[in-house]
């Protein structure tokens, strides 16, 4: 029909699948996302130290560069603690692009009054929820586990059979210890960004929920004489575990079943947040 | 005004001269209850729907959009059931939301977003393909008369706009039904104008059926066929309105010249009461008795009428009745 004709029809077409619904939110979100000049300039800088990383592997497995820089082979070692190590950066990346990108998820439509105008069509909260945190979870895949398995894969190449059946677990590490911080992240600034309206607010309470909580966590260690303080401190909940999956000895106050379990009650307690927030009126009983 | 407009006027006389099968029921509610706390916000409403543009009226607080958030499965009920379009509203309301297109009363819109992308996306998420909704979003967009706007974001548009744009996120997926809430509100009176025109015209076009929700009497007598009246939680009235007009004809009121005790006894006779004073005189008509009963009588006594005022019950007197039971 022209546009030029002010006259109704109805839609009498084919319709899309329910299923794919949530990654249409996750279409124009990301669309949104690299508008901003910032956004897009700190994703590539979050692939230099991946860059940098496949360098490293080249060199390491480069006997005649060795030989005329005239290092030691066993200095550029790959194992173990370099995927640790490339993790904990790439963690460092994807904490600061979700406190860029992540409190923009819900905190518009909760501060415009949009959600009825989604959850009033045949899409769920959970597709909201899922096609909101598409967004993270594939920018953050994308600076993580993705570069992680591609080093891994190339010194595999390089490497041979037996270093890849030997170190076959440290891909299972990249993978698993990546999942869970995307998780982790993704959860916590959706949360933040469906009870706060404001977007920079939002903002502000994760990079808060990171910082002050491992201030709080010290505080609490220090006057009550205890580790269990560090319960409150994500970023180490998190280093336990990282330092778990790596078989990276370092020495954590406490032990790495009840880090694990302290995540996954962050992740519950995100959810619970979500859960209650993310509908299309609040019910004031 | 549009070709379907005139259209659906035709049409709309027509169907008076000869009554149109009746429509399937739109909303069937059986005891339907909703608590908040301890707050029981509507309480038992049972009826069944079946106009083609239904008006909710009542007072603040009587639980228009509470019903309306009830059908759209936003709010649980406590107690009996709803169905729309013979769908349960507990257990398939993703059916009922893929035949639905709502208006919130409220500000609702994202507002980075141009006109023509957020009704794109709205279309989308309904289950549209990409390329189809961009193009019904340009239609609905042409359709409610932002056109030019289109692409101007949503955050820098006047209230009046996004009333507009609102509305046509509504339409843009072709739902059967239209559920509008307090779609005037806000709206200087041209533009309360321009789109009660637009409501009349979708609900002239005979493609979707309107459920609106407002408290101005004005706007669902301007554009509804049936109204359902509710306080405190309840139903107070459910009728159609044309059918109200026609049995409540009863007042009349007429000056006369020459008249006399005999013109007002005959009148009496009829079984109508009068009141008379100096040359005017007030009457309720009987059951039966018509206007051209009065003009025969007063051609019989050759007293002359100079005026004649019929006057209809209004949406307003039902509503205020209503309100009184």
């Amino acid at each position: 029909m022209a546009v030029y004709r002010r006259n109704y029809k109805a839609y009498a077409g084919r319709l899309t699948a329910p299923w794919s619904r949530c990654f249409v939110l996750f279409r124009y979100l990301r669309r949104n996302l690299f508008r901003s000049k910032f956004i897009t300039a700190l994703f590539v800088v979050c692939f230099f130290y991946p860059l940098f990383c496949l360098l490293w592997i080249y060199l390491a497995h480069s006997a005649s560069f060795l030989r005329e820089m005239g290092v030691p082979g066993d200095v550029l070692s790959i194992d173990n603690t370099f995927f640790y190590y490339f993790i904990s950066v790439q963690g460092g990346f994807a904490f600061l692009l979700t406190a860029l990108t992540g409190p923009g998820l819900i905190s518009p439509d909760l501060a415009n009054g949009a959600l009825p105008l989604y959850f009033c069509r045949p899409f769920s909260r959970t597709e909201y929820v899922l096609g909101k945190s598409a967004v993270l979870a594939i920018l953050l895949s994308q600076i993580t586990w993705v570069p992680g398995l591609i080093l891994f894969g190339v010194q595999a190449g390089l490497a041979g059979t037996s270093w890849t059946w030997a170190n076959l677990w440290i891909a299972g590490s990249v993978l698993l210890s990546s999942f869970i911080w995307i998780a982790i992240l993704s959860l916590l600034a959706m949360a933040l960004s469906a009870w706060v309206k404001w977007r920079i607010v939002a903002g502000a309470l994760l990079l808060a929920v990171m910082f002050f909580g491992a201030g709080f966590a010290q505080a609490i260690n220090a006057v009550l004489r205890t580790d269990s303080g560090h319960f409150f401190d994500l970023a180490y909940l998190m280093r336990t575990v990282w330092n778990a999956l790596f078989q990276v000895d370092s020495g954590h106050a406490i032990p790495v079943a009840e880090a694990w379990i302290a995540l996954l009650g962050y992740c519950a307690i995100c959810l619970g947040l979500l859960v209650r927030k993310v509908r299309a009126y609040e019910v004031i009983k | 005004m549009s070709a379907t407009t005139q259209l659906g006027a035709a049409d709309g006389e027509s169907g008076s001269a000869a009554p149109a099968a009746p429509l399937a029921p739109l909303v069937e509610m059986q005891g339907l209850s909703v608590r908040f706390g301890n707050r029981e916000i509507l309480r038992g409403l049972t009826a069944s729907l079946r106009g083609r543009s239904i008006g909710l009226l009542g007072p603040n607080g009587a639980g228009k959009s509470t019903l309306i958030n009830t059908l759209l499965g936003f709010y649980k009920s406590s107690g009996g059931s709803a169905r729309v379009f013979g769908y349960d509203v507990a257990t398939e309301i993703r059916k009922i939301r893929g035949l639905v297109g709502y208006m919130p009363e409220n500000d609702a819109f994202i507002s980075k977003m141009s006109a023509v992308s957020f009704v794109q996306m709205m279309g989308e998420l309904s289950g549209l393909p990409a390329d189809m909704a961009l193009e019904r979003a340009h239609e609905a967009l042409f359709y409610v008369g932002l056109a030019e706007a289109r692409y101007r974001q949503l955050g820098t548009y006047s209230l009046g706009m996004k009333q507009l744009a609102k509305l046509a996120q509504a339409i843009v997926h072709g739902p059967k039904l239209l559920i509008l809430d307090e779609p005037t509100n806000g709206l200087d009176p041209s533009a309360r104008q321009r789109m009660v025109r637009m409501i009349r015209d979708i609900r002239d076009g005979k493609e979707m059926r309107i459920v609106l929700c407002s408290h101005l009497l004005r706007d669902v007598e301007d554009t509804c066929d049936e109204v359902l009246i509710l306080k405190q939680g309840r139903i107070a009235h459910y009728s159609n309105l044309d059918e109200e007009r026609r049995a409540n004809k009863r007042f009349l009121e007429i000056e006369t010249y020459g008249a006399n005790g005999d013109f007002t006894a005959a009148i009496e006779k009829l079984g109508c009461e009068c009141a008379v004073a100096a040359n005017r005189m007030k009457m309720i008509l009987a059951e039966g008795v018509e206007t051209r009963d009065i003009f025969r009588i007063a051609a019989e006594r050759q007293v002359r009428i100079r005026r004649m005022n019929f006057r209809r019950d209004t949406l307003e007197d039902i509503f205020l009745k209503a309100m009184e039971s």
